[in-house]
């Protein structure tokens, strides 16, 4: 993997379309990412999903599969730590107002469980607004040293 | 791979052997096209044996609790075989373990339909 002036390796920036194949391409250009950095096989699984599962909220909630909105994809990795940032141009949610999933009243809906699934299994995660429209997700992983 | 289902019949329970990975699209669509002739058919026991499945994610969780509530609200019971441990795992952190019953051994599972 390369290694850039800021002293980050493995750096990913691209775009992607308004499908559900952009969360298989995006979970491999991760887990490609993470294997370079050494991250282990339990690891890479959540690291895996919780991209995929970043990925899907973008193209499904956030562009609605619009397909000339499109999703950004961007992977930096040092060794303490993997970023992965997923962008759309949707009209952004309230992570708030988000229902608990795991509450009594809600644990058999069948959907509402994708951010849920990225907090327990990444390190990190933060949601920005952006401007003139969209949201960005930051998910983060550290890197365990043994 | 996406999923793929093998339906067959142990006395009145239907085992589904399901194989390969449960992800929004082709997976999902599978799955609940499966549940849905299950109970077209009249089958009201189903036991979906997950053991070789190497992947799902919250969308195929989802699909498992809309096919036991679908099955349920028909009065049929809908039971999970073979996790895995990472399918364990996600049943553990959505709080779904305590939803299913979910069973290792297949003889025993398909004795606790009655």
């Amino acid at each position: 993997m390369e290694e850039n002036n800021t002293g980050e390796t493995g750096v990913v920036d691209t775009v992607l379309d308004s499908g559900l194949e952009s969360a298989d391409e995006a979970e491999n250009l991760a887990l490609e990412a993470a294997r370079q950095l050494g991250f282990g096989d339990e690891d890479l699984h959540k690291i895996g999903m919780a991209v995929r599962e970043a990925v899907v909220n973008a193209v499904v909630h956030g562009n609605r599969y619009n397909a000339r909105k499109k999703v950004r994809l961007r992977i930096a990795g040092d060794e303490d730590r993997l970023t992965v940032s997923v962008s759309d141009e949707g009209q952004g949610f309230d992570l708030e107002a988000l229902p608990d999933p795991v509450a009594a009243s809600n644990i058999l809906q069948q959907s509402g469980r994708g951010i849920y699934l990225i907090r327990a299994f990444m390190d990190e995660f933060q949601v920005r607004r952006l401007a003139p429209a969209g949201t960005e997700v930051k998910l983060v992983k550290y890197a365990r040293r043994k | 791979m996406s999923v793929k289902l093998s339906p067959r019949q142990v006395g009145e329970v239907t085992v589904i052997d399901v194989s390969g990975r449960i992800t929004l699209g082709e997976g999902t669509s599978i799955l609940r096209d499966g549940i849905r002739e299950q109970l077209a058919g009249g089958q009201r026991k189903i036991l979906l044996n997950l053991g070789d499945v190497s992947y799902i994610d919250s969308s195929g969780i989802g699909e498992l609790v809309s096919a036991y509530t679908s099955v349920t609200n028909q009065g049929g019971s809908l039971k999970l075989l073979s996790l895995t441990k990472r399918v364990q795992d996600l049943l553990q952190i959505t709080k779904l373990y305590t939803v299913f019953d979910v069973y290792d051994n297949e003889a025993h599972a398909v004795r606790s339909f009655g």
